[in-house]
């Protein structure tokens, strides 16, 4: 928009979207509440279908309120202001989630250099070991847990290796992080094919990730025995690459909306937040990769 | 409705007068009817998590087991602290924020504000399920607010797991609610309206919200991990697979400390708002209350094990964990004695506002004296899970934070009605709030010397008197805010006198420039600030 910066504020109106949100994810919180209990134990109720009419009622809301939002914004109805208001809340929200995997991280730095070297006696804890845990020798990966320790030193699970699909993934997401800077790009200079092509490619890699990550956990719980209650080596490996795996799996949907609204011509060099918010998410999700190709797989 | 605001004919086709029936409500974008919700929620979390605490008064008036069995006795006490911290306080604020922020820095509205209907509406669902969870087979979380591993995972109830997802809920909204104040406050400010010009309030939030966007997600974090550990065979917090529950302690004070600086710096901004009001005096150290500010909320990142020295942290630890929590009293009491300097020569006059922020001045400092105390780790071997604590955080937190709020309701309160409330009952309410509460509180200071073990249903003998007084002084607290409410309800149907633009005699800020009651859109255009 050609206006004066500070002449003119716009105030979104009314919008019955984020009350139908907050029904949704009340479904969802108590659906999954319930699913949950009901899933581990014998107990059953509808907790399962409370948790997909939320989820389907939260598809209903992220629709019409983006189609809604994307037709304001069509129409021209946004300030430049408004645009850095967005661009800003997109940077916060990625911030808070690298406070949410700094918590994972945290547990893992933890387990590793306190709680398993203080179970096999370190520092003060000489007692520790010999009375609670006697036998129980540190090692990461912690492939003897203490129990293990005690039910006669035998490991209950195989390492994850980082060789083979780790890197394979390692690859696929580096590469994909390339290939959509170059589509950003190709979307500034206004070169439509640059842009789809590249867009489509980054689909493709992040989707392949997605499907070898799977087959990783297939591998893991098959073949190395290594499961969400495999101490906290399995547990820190599941919960760090899981969620990292969902919000890969986020971020290729995303992409994916954005590949269908760069075929309707919906972004100009100068005029798409959705796109830049879309591929900073994707950028952040890279990195925690690394981090977590580092220090999970490797080190 | 008119969505498409065309520029060309914008003043006229902008709705001045609010929208009417439940709609307006349930799809509101407008900072101030998000405001209203927001504290008008809050207020009804307090009675509620109220009436819990009357519970647990009543069982504690005389030894022995009385009324409650213990496993409903810890519910209690469970629910009531989630309610207070994440129901009462933390929105309370947030809705003062809304009501304030854009008027403060002369902005038509949030910079999200469809964001800010949704952060909202989440949260009366997020404490249905809470509640719900109390009427359920095993009953709600009976754990503590802290709701340490093992207390919450291994010997917890089923429904743990709706108390996960409820907790999970509060902090989508509380991040979304800070995202929404940070973005306004960086992109939103009238021209002219520099950094060091803002008011404190405004300056506390800002960086109440940056806190909140750094520790909310921390405890989805910690949550998720008891809910794992709980139904999926995890061990994080369990030493058989390699973890440790005090790990979970970590996690959860790395965000809970921080957490009780998010109840307390918005109380600052209020108290810096109100002092300078009433001593018709420029706020003393305006600069330097920024910057305590700032380094509160830094220091806070690195003082969370305070709440786990008698958890056997080696000894490196105690002592820097002892030296960083003395070192946040620097800075806490830079702003103490600058409100003091503030009232100094000034000309003071006692209205209820700033009767409730002398309050505030006076037991908020007891609070962190106290907290002093327990920092020192020694003693804190000592007092640590005794009473003192309860009188610690209940000095800090009730007549702290929550002072702080109902100073700023009755000091911006005609400005958001346009009449004044019924002086009268609002100094009835200050009065039996006063005495009462420290007839609540302070005896616990004694008691938890004495050795009287927080979270229990039932006590020795010794500590009969004493409990008998608390439990007066909390029937009397809980009483006097039915004083409250009445005035709340009188004030919403618009009774009283309308009041001027100011309001307050040597009150000074951009909300006091535009008419009372305020108008539901202000500043559509921006205002100039010299
Ligand atoms: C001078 C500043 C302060 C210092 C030195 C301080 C110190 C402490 C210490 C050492 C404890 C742990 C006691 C124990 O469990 O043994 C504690 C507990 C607590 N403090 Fe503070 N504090 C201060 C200010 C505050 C403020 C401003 C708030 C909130 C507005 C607050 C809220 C709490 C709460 C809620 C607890 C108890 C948590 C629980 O175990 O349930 N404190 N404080
Ligand atoms: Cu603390």
């Amino acid at each position: 928009m050609a206006q004066q910066e500070y002449e003119r504020y716009y105030v979104p109106d009314q919008s019955p979207w984020p009350i139908v949100g907050a029904v949704a994810l009340f479904l969802i919180a108590f659906g999954a509440g319930n699913f949950v209990v009901e899933s581990t134990s014998d107990k059953d109720g509808f907790g399962g279908w409370t948790l997909l009419a939320g989820l389907a009622t939260l598809l209903v809301m992220l629709v019409g309120w983006f189609r809604n939002q994307i037709h304001e914004s069509m129409s021209g109805m946004y300030s430049a202001q408004l645009g850095r208001s967005y661009r800003q809340g997109m940077a916060w929200f990625i911030f808070s989630e690298v406070m949410f995997f700094a918590a994972f991280f945290g547990a893992l730095f933890y387990a590793r250099v306190i709680s398993v070297p203080w179970l096999a006696g370190e520092g003060n804890n000489a007692m520790t070991n010999e009375v609670l845990w006697n036998g129980f020798e540190a090692a990461w990966p912690l492939l003897v847990q203490p129990m293990d320790a005690l039910a006669g030193g035998e490991a209950s699970t195989k390492m994850m290796p980082w060789t083979g699909l780790p890197l394979i993934n390692t690859a696929l997401l580096l590469v994909s992080s390339v290939t959509l800077h170059y589509a950003h790009v190709g979307l500034e200079q206004g070169k439509r094919s640059k842009l789809i092509g590249l867009l489509g490619l980054t689909i493709v890699l992040g989707s392949i990730f997605v499907v070898l990550q799977g087959m990783e956990y297939v591998h893991a719980y098959r073949d190395l025995d290594l499961t969400l209650d495999s101490g906290v080596y399995g547990n820190t490996f599941f919960l760090l690459t899981g969620f990292h795996g969902m919000h890969v799996t986020l971020g290729t949907i995303i992409l994916i909306v954005l590949f269908l609204r760069c075929l309707k011509g919906h972004f100009t060099p100068d005029n798409h937040f959705a796109f830049q918010a879309g591929s900073w998410y994707w950028h952040f999700v890279d990195v925690v990769w690394v981090l977590l190709f580092f220090f999970v797989y490797i080190l | 409705m008119s969505t498409v605001t065309d520029h060309a004919h914008h003043e006229d086709d902008h709705h001045h007068h609010a929208p009417s029936g439940i709609k307006r409500w349930l799809f509101t974008t407008n900072h101030k009817d998000i405001g209203t919700l927001y504290l008008w929620f809050a207020f009804i979390m307090f009675l509620t998590g109220g009436a819990m605490a009357m519970v647990i008064r009543a069982e504690l008036f005389q030894p022995g087991l009385q009324i409650v069995d213990p496993h409903f006795f810890n519910q209690m006490t469970t629910v009531h602290g989630l309610i207070m911290v994440f129901g009462a306080v933390m929105p309370a604020f947030t809705g003062l924020a809304n009501w304030l922020v854009p008027m403060m820095i002369g902005a038509p509205d949030m910079a999200l504000p469809r964001m800010n209907n949704w952060s909202f509406w989440i949260l009366p669902f997020a404490f249905t399920i809470l509640l719900a969870s109390l009427f359920m087979e095993g009953g709600g979380p009976a754990f503590g607010w802290t709701f340490y591993a093992p207390l919450s995972t291994t010997y917890s109830g089923d429904t743990t797991a709706l108390f996960v997802f409820s907790v999970h809920i509060m902090g989508i909204s509380s991040i979304m609610g800070a995202i929404n104040v940070i973005v306004t406050i960086f992109n939103m400010r009238a021209p002219g309206m520099t950094w060091m010009k803002m008011p404190l309030f405004v300056w506390t939030w800002l960086i109440t919200a940056f806190l909140l966007i750094a520790v909310m997600p921390v405890l989805a974090g910690v949550v998720t991990m008891v809910l794992t550990d709980k139904f999926f065979g995890t061990s994080f917090f369990d030493a058989a697979g390699g973890g440790d529950p005090v790990m979970f302690q970590h996690i959860f004070w790395f965000f809970g400390h921080p957490e009780v600086y998010i109840m307390i710096l918005p109380a600052f901004g209020i108290i810096s708002a109100i002092v300078p009001t009433f001593s018709r005096k420029k706020l003393f150290g305006y600069a330097s209350m920024v910057y305590a500010t700032t380094s509160i909320a830094l220091l806070s990142f690195i003082v969370w094990a305070h709440h786990m020295f008698t958890t056997g942290m080696p000894v490196a630890a105690e002592l820097f964990f002892m030296l960083a929590t003395m070192l946040i009293s620097v800075p806490t009491g830079v702003k103490v004695f600058n409100w003091v300097a503030t009232m100094w020569r000034g000309s003071l006059t006692f209205e209820v506002p700033m009767l409730f922020a002398l309050a505030f001045i006076v037991l908020f400092t007891i609070g962190g004296l106290s907290g002093l105390m327990l920092a020192i780790v020694p003693v804190d071997f000592q007092y640590h899970d005794t009473y003192f604590v309860v009188a610690h955080f209940h000095y800090v937190l009730v007549t702290g934070a929550i002072f702080s709020i109902m100073a700023a309701v009755y000091y911006w309160l005609p400005k958001w009605t346009g009449k004044m409330f019924d002086i009268t009952l609002a100094k009835w309410h200050f009065w039996c709030s006063l005495i009462s509460v420290n007839v609540l509180f302070f005896p616990m200071h004694f008691i938890g010397l004495a050795g009287m073990p927080r979270r229990i249903p039932d006590y020795a003998l010794q500590f009969a008197d004493f409990n008998k007084w608390i439990s007066i002084g909390g029937f009397a607290f809980g009483l006097s805010q039915l004083l409250f409410l009445w005035l709340l309800i009188k004030a919403c149907r618009k009774e009283g006198e309308p009041v001027s633009d100011q309001v307050w005699e040597g009150a000074e800020g951009l909300e006091w420039e535009i008419p009372s009651p305020a108008p539901y859109h202000t500043f559509e255009t921006p205002p100039v600030i010299k």
